[in-house]
């Protein structure tokens, strides 16, 4: 019982399970490969075999989309020749107007705000920590953006959109435009952006808070010296 | 026989919740902060069992508004006519299609529900210090976390209908005050699923030091 080697503090194999606390060694994982906690079943580390640019790429892709979708009209109505349109921005503001600003609030963040951040910072989180040691700011980023994460929403506000399509086919003519084509690839995108990326290989990039440099990894010989500028 | 599983809270180890690096605090009363990302570090989440009925019992009572107020109302030349959510699924059932109705029953009516009623169970069967099923009751967990932001279809489904039909005078359609509530309902429950802790339940029988009264 008490041989078991698991107990190092700071073996970056070990790793506790965030559901049940149980500890644990993670084995080397080869490309693609999981690893679960014994106990919980939860997810506790992934080994992406997809190239190390491509949560990169996603992202900047998924913000060019996410500037389409925010700015180009969603869907078009008309009815006895008059014509309406409404963009994501347009339909929380439109609540605000009519005096819902509790909803309009929760649907600007939803549906605006937090995609955006999430975007926003993961960008800033990849590109800073291409070259370690990333200063310690690039985990407050992480951190944002994994706050960010449940609170976008633009899967749900599609189908929300679609369902309010077919109420209104009702009363008028509707019809989908770019805005509506650019959220449906958002869609897509943005669990793409989180399965291709490994949190654990960004931290292991990050200058500790106490001031230490990251662990030189495996392939460079020479460790880095730690920068300057941070605070103890 | 079999070795009983070691947690890291009875090893010494705190697991930091942001970036998953164990540490060994020089106190175990104060655990400081993660040495990695500078976060605070906690044994188990701060006041779990009380933050969370909280929120629990306030998006309990914002469920009700939620539903018996009217979430939209049309007007057309002149008179209004107001719908609640349940209004909306009937509508969406004789006039759309069925299974359209039953995305938005089990979005806006089931899901809601069920995380109320998912949360109140985990919370008391933690309280009671059950040992039992913990598995599965962490996967019930888990999927209250999972699914939590999908009961924020109606929000969308009013806003949009809202926005895209203005055409005073000839047709309008309004907010009613039920959304706001649903919104609450989502938001608080979204969070109270964020504030229980589920190591809490696999403490029960092991560790009743970490459980938190
Ligand atoms: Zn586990």
């Amino acid at each position: 019982m008490t041989d078991d080697p698991i107990a190092p503090e700071g073996d970056p194999a070990a790793r506790a399970c965030p559901d049940c606390d149980l500890l644990q060694v993670i084995p080397e994982l080869p490309p693609g490969g999981k690893a679960r906690c014994a106990r919980c079943g939860r997810m506790l580390a992934t080994r992406s075999s997809a190239p190390s640019d491509l949560p990169l790429a996603l992202t900047l892709t998924a913000l060019l989309v996410l500037i389409v979708a925010n700015t180009m009209p969603l869907m078009g109505l008309s009815v006895a020749g008059r014509q309406a349109i409404t963009t994501i921005g347009g339909g929380a503001y439109q609540m605000w107007l009519q005096g819902q600003e509790v909803t309009a609030v929760t649907v600007a963040f939803c549906a605006l705000i937090a995609p955006a951040g999430y975007i926003l910072f993961m960008l800033i989180v990849l590109l800073a920590a291409k070259r370690p040691p990333a200063p310690q700011w690039v985990g407050d980023m992480l951190r944002w953006a994994d706050a960010m994460q449940p609170w976008a929403m633009v899967d749900v506000m599609m189908l929300g959109i679609l369902v309010a399509l077919v109420k209104i086919a009702d009363l008028a003519r509707v019809e989908p435009d770019i805005g509506m084509y650019a959220v449906g690839i958002l869609i897509l995108l943005f669990p793409a952006i989180s399965v291709s990326l490994n949190p654990e290989e960004i931290w292991a990039r990050l200058e500790w808070a106490d001031g230490e440099s990251p662990l030189p990894a495996p392939e460079t010989s020479t460790p880095e010296p730690p920068s300057s500028g941070s605070t103890p | 026989m079999r070795t009983s599983p070691l947690t890291a809270a009875q090893a010494g180890l705190v697991n930091c919740e942001t970036c998953g690096l164990l540490s060994q605090p020089a106190s175990a009363a104060e655990p400081g902060y993660c040495p990695r990302c500078g976060m605070a570090l906690e044994w188990r989440r701060p006041r779990s069992i009380q933050t969370t009925w909280a929120l629990v019992t306030a998006a309990a009572i914002c469920y009700i508004p939620a539903n018996l107020l009217p979430v939209l109302g049309t007007t057309t030349l002149g008179s209004t006519e107001y719908d609640t959510i349940m209004g909306g699924v009937v509508f969406l059932y004789t006039t759309g299609s069925w299974p359209l109705a039953l995305i938005v029953l089990i979005a806006s009516v089931m899901v809601p529900l069920g995380k109320l009623v998912a949360l109140s169970y985990l919370l008391i069967t933690v309280q009671r210090g059950s040992i039992r099923s913990n598995r599965e009751r962490t996967r019930l967990y888990r999927m209250v976390e999972i699914i939590g932001r999908w009961s924020m279809l109606d929000v969308f489904v009013d806003t949009f209908t809202v926005a895209l039909v203005q055409l005073k005078p000839l047709m309008s359609i309004q907010p009613g005050p039920g959304v706001a509530f649903f919104a609450a309902v989502v938001v608080l429950t979204m969070i109270a699923a964020s504030t229980f802790d589920p190591r809490l339940i696999w403490d029960a029988g092991v560790d009743k030091e970490f459980r938190n009264a």
